[in-house]
């Protein structure tokens, strides 16, 4: 070849592999995908999930931005002003659907879940995605708080058995206090944030308390009150670490982890972490029960499951879906369930699923059908923090339980 | 045909113009659209109606409003402890650091690295100092007597404020020292070599030649750190959130709230137009402050 050539020749083949490239890149779906930062499902968790399905679907690529829980609402809020160059999938939270109805910022996707595949699902899970009978999303992380308790602290203490109740619950509290086997015997997350509303929720369900009263949103009823007294009374008695009213959910971990407290209510992804040897202290010695009733047999929860739903403004509502259905389908859910607790009712009973994690696989039987959820309304954000404000107010010792709650209601009422 | 001034004036104009949509574009506008807002009942996002004119509703709602109010003077109290603070730490260190010494290079290097620290880090960093369990502060006080036992700082209203308010001065200080050390080193060394001559005493030399020289830098300085403390947000935001039980809610974060997570663009806008207002207020008693002093120096 002459050296004239050789640059005409470097462009045909340049040209060619230009081409070749952007021909690929036309046939190329690329999805943005909103996730938040959690210790569940981790980030890389996700982008694994995330590159299988890519490998399975070479045409759709996926971009994933992830930001921690507290700023979830506020980003999908935020990007809808974007149009179709904001997200395709939002992961949502359970309390998000009745606002998010309102402003128009998720796809009805009620036609592309089958009632047949719908019917395999716990109900507490597809009610996170419904609301006005038509379903926003696909759940994806199906949760609720659980009691964890540590063994050898209680046997250390005599006490034979967890407790079943939250009066028995305040009694063993007690003797583990008395005993000196551990200066807090109790940790909850009672930051002003919405783990705190969780937190209360669950004693709510538990006192068999309820969020409405003739249709109003009200906070003063019997079990709404005795749920408040408690969460005090542990307090007053010195049974709940006081630093709780400045903990999040991974403080609850890190403190129980740390051989801190003998009782702590979080989420299913404390269970693996807490019996991990190399992030906790008392691995090997983590019970987990389903948080207790107000009588011995019945069990709490709340709601605080989450789904993914395709962004209004999403240019490519298919291939969402089609990523959607992959990461919430049965294999992957059964795949990473030491993480996080499957949708699916059928999983629970999959000896693969149940392996390493029997204690929490039982609780789970129970408390996922006991799960009350937090108040449904478009203005739950601002209901969310009057209430936040209260309950802290009695915490803090500001306010007596009755007039908080009484101004609580009373604000609720004015909601705009 | 046009005079020479005339046509520089044009081509001025011509030269200017392309600056001026800029601005006009990025902070007339939003300006403007803000303003504008504050008279809606506009929703952050549409639900499919126009947003409807209410007159001044939102601005008597927020006037009105008890947590609005709170919030406000919250912020003052912020704005005047941090500011004062970093006005007296940062005018010492600024004396300490002109001073000859040995390692004072490396001094100076390390006492701007606070401020040099993006916001982020710096909360992030006195978060973890804060904790209840494990935090530096509560194990350096027990250690030297100061506490019995580890507080929970953040964690209680009565001292979540204060808290931030330490991690925002710890942070800012240095930026009043930057500017203060450059004026010292301006003076020359005669003057101070003169007035001990003189007789004049350390108060004395500060009073006559130290502060003057540094008054109007230490002026500039502190007029940036109040309109920055008084829209201090990101700070709380890594840090508290705005609780416990609201003791640290500032006007930025109450804004924030009402447009971000309430979803009221209308109202939230009222809330920034008045935040702009005493903004603007505070800067104006500054200047005041400024041309007076600077009128009393010329007459002098």
């Amino acid at each position: 070849m002459s050296k004239r050539l050789r640059p005409a020749t470097t462009l045909c083949v340049l040209s060619a592999l230009a081409f070749g490239y952007s021909a690929n890149a036309l046939a190329e779906t690329t999805l943005s995908a909103l996730f938040m930062t959690q210790a569940a499902y981790s980030e890389s968790d996700i982008r694994a999930m995330t590159a299988d399905f890519t490998k399975a679907h070479p045409d759709i690529k996926v971009n994933l931005e992830f930001v921690p829980y507290e700023a979830l609402h506020d980003k999908i809020v935020a990007a809808r002003g974007a149009g179709d160059k904001g997200y395709d999938v939002v992961l949502f939270d359970a309390i998000w659907p009745a606002e998010f109805t309102k402003f128009g910022l998720l796809q009805d996707v009620t036609s592309r879940i089958s009632s047949d595949e719908a019917g395999k699902i716990f109900n507490g899970a597809i009610s996170t995605v419904t609301y006005k009978d038509k379903r926003w999303g696909m759940p994806w992380i199906l949760d609720t708080k659980y009691l964890y308790y540590n063994k050898a602290m209680l046997a250390k203490a005599g006490i034979t058995a967890p407790p079943t109740t939250w009066q028995e619950l305040e009694k063993q509290a007690e003797i583990l206090k008395q005993k000196n086997i551990v200066k807090y015997p109790l940790v909850w997350s009672w930051s002003q944030s919405e783990a705190l509303i969780c937190d209360y929720t669950t004693l709510v369900s538990a006192f068999k308390g309820d969020f409405y009263q003739g249709g109003k949103l009200n906070f003063t009823n019997p079990g709404a009150m005795k749920a408040m007294d408690y969460m005090k009374d542990t307090l007053d008695k010195g049974l709940t670490n006081p630093n709780s009213r400045e903990y999040l959910e991974e403080d609850v971990r890190k403190s129980f982890s740390n051989g801190d407290a003998a009782f702590a209510l979080n989420w299913t992804y404390m269970y693996n972490m807490a019996n991990d040897p190399k992030q906790s202290k008392v691995a090997g010695d983590v019970g987990v029960v389903p948080a207790p009733g107000d009588v011995a047999g019945q069990a709490s929860g709340v709601n605080g499951s989450m789904g993914l739903g395709i962004a209004k403004a999403s240019a490519h509502p298919d291939q969402a879906w089609e990523y959607i259905t992959y990461i919430t389908s049965q294999p992957v859910q059964d795949k990473y369930a030491k993480l996080s607790l499957p949708i699916w009712k059928s999983s629970y009973d999959d000896p693969a699923v149940q392996k390493g994690q029997e204690a929490l696989i039982a609780a789970a039987k129970t408390s996922l059908n006991v799960m009350l959820s937090r108040p449904v309304t478009p203005s739950y954000s601002q209901l969310s923090t009057i209430l936040q404000q209260n309950v802290q107010s009695v915490l803090q010792g500001k306010a007596s339980a009755k007039d908080a709650m009484a101004a609580a209601t009373q604000s609720a009422d004015r909601l705009r | 045909m046009l005079s020479l001034p005339q046509r520089e004036r044009r081509q001025a104009w011509v030269l200017l113009a392309p600056i001026l949509v800029m601005m006009f574009v990025l902070t007339a506008w939003p300006l403007v659209r803000t303003f504008w807002l504050s008279f809606t009942d506009a929703g952050l996002i549409g639900d499919g109606t126009a947003p409807a004119w209410v007159g001044a509703d939102n601005f008597l709602y927020a006037l009105t409003d008890p947590d609005f109010r709170a919030a406000l003077w919250r912020t003052l109290y912020f704005t005047f402890v941090s500011v004062i603070s970093e006005g007296i730490i940062g005018v010492l260190v600024a004396l300490l650091l002109n001073q000859q010494f040995w390692g004072r290079t490396v001094l100076r290097v390390l006492v701007i690295l606070p401020w040099a620290l993006p916001t982020i880090v710096n909360a992030t960093m006195w978060r973890l100092n804060f904790n209840p369990d494990y935090g530096s502060i509560n194990a350096l006080l027990t250690q030297i007597g100061l506490i019995d036992h580890y507080r929970s700082w953040l964690g209680s209203p009565d001292s979540a404020i204060n808290a931030v308010m330490f991690a925002d001065i710890w942070k800012n200080y240095p930026l009043v020292t930057l500017l203060t050390l450059a004026a010292l080193q301006t003076i020359p060394e005669d003057l101070f070599e003169a007035a001990r001559l003189d007789g004049a005493s350390a108060w004395r030399r500060f009073r006559a030649i130290t502060f003057p020289a540094i008054a109007a830098p230490l002026a500039v300085a502190l007029i940036l750190r109040t309109i920055d403390a008084f829209k201090v947000f990101d700070i709380i935001y890594v840090m508290t959130r705005g609780g416990p039980l609201d003791s640290t809610k500032t006007v930025s974060f109450f804004v924030y709230q009402e447009s971000f997570s309430y979803l009221r663009a209308g109202s939230g806008a009222a809330y920034a137009v008045l935040m702009t207002i005493i903004c603007a207020l505070l800067i104006g008693i500054y200047m005041l402050l400024l041309l007076r002093q600077r009128k009393q120096g010329v007459s002098e």
